[in-house]
């Protein structure tokens, strides 16, 4: 003890405590962090384009979900039925293929590595494999003809539980969470709803039919466009806890800034 | 009762100051008087003056920690009179509409008539929204300034003798706030606010046995039901609030009759109140805390966005968002639900025993304001201590409740970071279950942690009080003697500063205050069942105490200057009373003539 009494004034001795506060709080983040096996993905069909997509998959996918898309246990499950959709939800979003094991793929629209012709030939071939549901019909992406007010109590039903009613996202088990609809592409919604990918449920037709989708899509878009921004910052719409957070913290130091000014003021 | 130090532009008004004005005893009716007609009218028939003058000659010290119960009762007014507003429109009944009003998301949706009044405030009330977001920013604010206040008395001891059952009435009024606000965010019915009224309903029903009929007595049937929202209301509205301005002109009249309390410094003794009284300075800085208050709050509903209830939809049963949270103030109870394990629910008897929302909840709640209320009574009974006290402690200087207030702190802080898991989890990418497993840890290591570095702390402050009120304080100047030696000379305190520094005791434990076990003549001295407990509860409070400086050691410190003569008549001594003649040493009259020579370090 007196080793370290003694050194205690060094000028080494603020090195030492910075470095120890980086390595435990590093350590701390590093131990803290989810590490769970990787999630889910998907696949679709259509023509001789097929060819092409077998060339990319063998190339980019096979890996992991095995040369004929059979899936490879944990490492990457089985892509027969997924269905064209399912394929240009996770390729078109940067979700697929999977730059590390992680929780889940995590949306990455800048880092999308086909072109649209090669998405849709990996999602012809991928289909072909054994057929799914398609990628959604221009009309029902249309989302100006949507009915906002049936979408959103749609949304509520379905969809806000996870996602949270301002679609800003919410937490879910072991480090998953159900991302922000927040910026996301009208057909990528769609594509999740018919396909529900990774955590998600799948929602057919049958539950929600592809009008419902759109009045879905229509009133995440009407949030988007700034629809619920009224009466000043949202502070990022996460409820309560954002209001908290404000209070405790610009709110409680400006009138504790201004109970000081007024208690050292001189009568 | 009242004493002034002559500060700032005190002397231009020395004349308001005087014992006894004579123009109180001049024919107030006669033309020569100085007083507004009014005034002479209302004494004449209420006998005005006198109360006037009581009020008026109330004198407050100035601290700013002291305006901190002054941004909770700001608030407090902020949201009595924007509520009031909104009671004009808002329809406090859960009758079924067709919303038809100017939010175009919502048109035509099927919700309750408190849903749709709400978004008519909030959308086609002129200056609605304001007021409406004014309110509920007031009333977080109220609470904020609440646990400020009650921190700023916690830890400076004021809640003792004579000002307990003010504090058990502030702890009172805190739960209240606590209640009132629930009651006001449940009331819009939107998705969120049904959500916490549903939780509201499954803390009653895991009341063991009467926990049904409790939830049908309250909802007057089967949740939801058609009831609860205009019951709320009459409690948001009328009587939760008769109630809390009550007992908060209570807890003003008690702070009146007890006088104000106030920090050590010159001149200030457990006798007196040094400060302004209330006319014309401490009525000008109150009156211009509450524009100041007002005009934050009002800074902030006008700038950020407080429950849009229009994001929510309207409340249905099947449905829930992701994010639902309760205000700030209930999250410790929200917390202890996320963080009890499940297993706590069992059948028994062919009964369902919810202990994991029974101890969250209905324990948790009331327990903790108990506590909470109870405290000054413990202190007293542990510490033994029955005199008043008017002088505050510094927060260092009562090593051990300090850190009791810090370590329960952190465990409240772990419950309520509890219930905001889902999002820290997706704000920082951590894992929902790992955070939960963190929190259960938290709960129980933190506070001892937090205890013991809190009183090392406040041990370390005071020492170094200490340390400065011997030596000075460091100026970085070297000096080097003739001989060649060198040291840094200290610049004395001078006296008004060095009084703040030595003015509080050192308690002594009980089990040393009570002479021995069995007196001279071998009889026992009679002990209590408890009295054992209570002398081990003392010195664990007392331990490891700095006492303050007593003006023999500084006077060693200053004549002999020699630091080994310093160790020696500094080093604490535990269980020895050493300041208890500190109002007749040199230390009272920071005026008057010098006693202490400087110090002399060569």
């Amino acid at each position: 003890m007196s080793f370290l009494a003694a050194r205690r004034r060094s000028p080494l001795a603020l090195l030492v405590l910075i470095l120890l506060g980086l390595a435990f709080t590093g350590t701390a983040y590093a131990a803290l962090q989810p590490t769970a096996s990787p999630g889910t993905s998907s696949a679709s069909a259509s023509a001789d384009e097929i060819a092409e997509g077998r060339e990319l998959f063998l190339g980019n996918c096979a890996t992991c979900h095995g040369a004929n898309g059979e899936g490879n246990g944990n490492d990457g499950p089985s892509l027969h039925g997924v269905g064209a959709a399912s394929v240009d939800f996770q390729v078109a979003t940067g979700r697929m293929p999977l730059p590390a094991p992680g929780v889940q793929a995590e949306r990455n629209i800048s880092q999308v590595k086909f072109s649209e012709e090669q998405i849709e030939a990996l999602a012809a071939y991928v289909d072909s494999l054994a057929p799914g549901p398609d990628v959604p019909e221009e009309q029902w992406l249309d989302y100006a003809e949507g009915d906002v007010d049936n979408g959103g109590a749609v949304y509520r039903t379905n969809c806000a539980m996870c996602h949270n009613s301002s679609g800003t996202g919410g937490a879910l088990t072991r480090g998953k969470y159900a991302p922000t609809l927040m910026g996301v592409d009208e057909q990528h919604i769609y594509e999740a709803m018919l396909t529900g990918p990774q955590s998600m449920p799948v929602f057919n037709d049958q539950n929600i039919t592809p009008e419902e989708k759109r009045d879905v899509i229509a009133f995440l878009k009407s949030i988007e466009e700034g629809g619920n921004d009224h009466g000043g910052h949202t502070l990022g719409s996460f409820g309560p806890a954002g209001d908290a957070l404000f209070a405790w913290t610009l709110g409680v130091l400006a009138f504790i800034a201004a109970a000081v000014w007024l208690g050292r003021k001189a009568a | 009762m009242t004493t002034h130090v002559p500060q700032g532009a005190d002397h231009l008004r020395s004349d308001d100051t005087g014992p006894e004005r004579p123009v109180s005893q001049t024919d107030q009716s006669s033309p020569d008087a100085k007083f507004p007609g009014a005034l002479v009218w209302a004494d004449e028939r209420v006998g005005a003056a006198k109360g006037l003058r009581f009020a008026l000659k109330k004198v407050f010290p100035d601290h700013w920690s002291f305006l901190l119960g002054e941004i909770a009762m700001y608030s407090m007014i902020i949201a009595l009179i924007t509520g009031t507003f909104l009671t004009l429109w808002f329809v406090p009944s859960m009758g079924h509409v067709t919303y038809d009003g100017a939010y175009v998301p919502l048109k035509g949706v099927g919700m309750s008539e408190a849903y749709a009044s709400t978004l008519d405030i909030s959308f086609e009330v002129k200056g609605g929204l304001l007021i409406r977001q004014l309110h509920h920013w007031s009333a977080l604010f109220f609470i904020v300034g609440i646990a400020l206040h009650a921190a700023r008395v916690f830890f400076t001891g004021a809640f003792r003798k004579p000002r307990e059952i003010n504090w058990v009435i502030g702890v009172v009024l805190s739960l209240l706030a606590a209640i009132e606000g629930f009651a006001g965010y449940s009331l819009p019915d939107d998705l969120l606010s049904g959500t916490g009224i549903r939780a509201m309903n499954g803390f009653m029903m895991s009341a063991p046995v009467i926990g049904t009929w409790m939830t049908f007595f309250v909802f007057g049937g089967e949740f939801p039901g058609e009831s609860i929202i205009p019951r709320l209301y009459i409690a948001h509205v009328l009587l939760l609030p008769a109630i809390i301005v009550g007992l908060f002109v209570l807890h003003l009249a008690l702070v009146v009759i007890h006088k104000h309390t106030q920090y050590p410094g010159p001149g200030r003794t457990n006798d007196n109140v040094v400060g302004f009284p209330i006319m014309p300075v401490y009525a000008a800085k109150a009156g211009g805390f509450f524009f100041v208050v007002f005009g934050i709050t009002a800074l902030v509903s006008a700038l950020v966005q407080i429950n849009g209830v229009w994001v929510y939809g309207p409340y249905d049963p099947t449905q829930v968002t992701a994010g639902s949270q309760p205000d700030f103030y209930m999250w410790f109870s929200d917390g202890a639900l996320r963080l009890l394990p499940g297993w706590l629910e069992f059948t028994l008897f062919d009964t369902v025993w919810s202990f994991n929302i029974f101890l969250g909840s209905l324990v948790l709640l009331p327990l903790v304001w108990m506590v909470l209320g109870a405290y000054p009574f413990i202190e007293a009974w542990i510490t033994g201590d029955k005199r008043e006290h008017h002088i505050l402690q510094r927060p260092r200087n009562a090593p051990t409740r300090t850190a009791i207030g810090l370590a329960a702190i952190s465990m409240y802080l772990v419950l309520a970071l509890a219930c905001v898991n889902d999002i820290l989890a997706i704000k920082l990418g951590l894992s929902i279950n790992d955070l939960t497993i963190l929190f259960r840890t938290l709960f129980f290591v933190l506070p001892v942690l937090v205890f013991f570095m809190a009183k090392r702390v406040c041990l370390s402050l005071q020492r170094h009080d200490r340390e400065r009120v011997l030596h000075g304080n460091e100026t970085g100047r070297i000096v080097r003697t003739p001989e060649g030696r060198f040291f840094e000379s200290h610049e004395p305190l001078d006296e008004y500063e060095r009084w703040a520094l030595v003015d509080y005791e050192t308690p002594t434990p009980t089990g040393l205050t009570q002479g021995p076990e069995v007196d001279r003549r071998g009889v026992a001295r009679r002990r209590s069942p408890l009295s054992g407990l209570r002398d081990r509860l003392s010195s664990f409070f007392y331990t490891d105490t700095v006492s303050a400086v007593t003006p023999a050691e500084l006077a060693a410190a200053h004549h002999h200057g020699e630091h080994d003569a310093l160790e020696e008549a500094s080093s604490p001594q535990l269980g020895v009373p050493v300041n208890d003649s500190i109002g007749d040493d040199d230390f009272s009259d920071p005026h008057g003539s010098a006693v202490h020579a400087p110090p002399r370090h060569h």
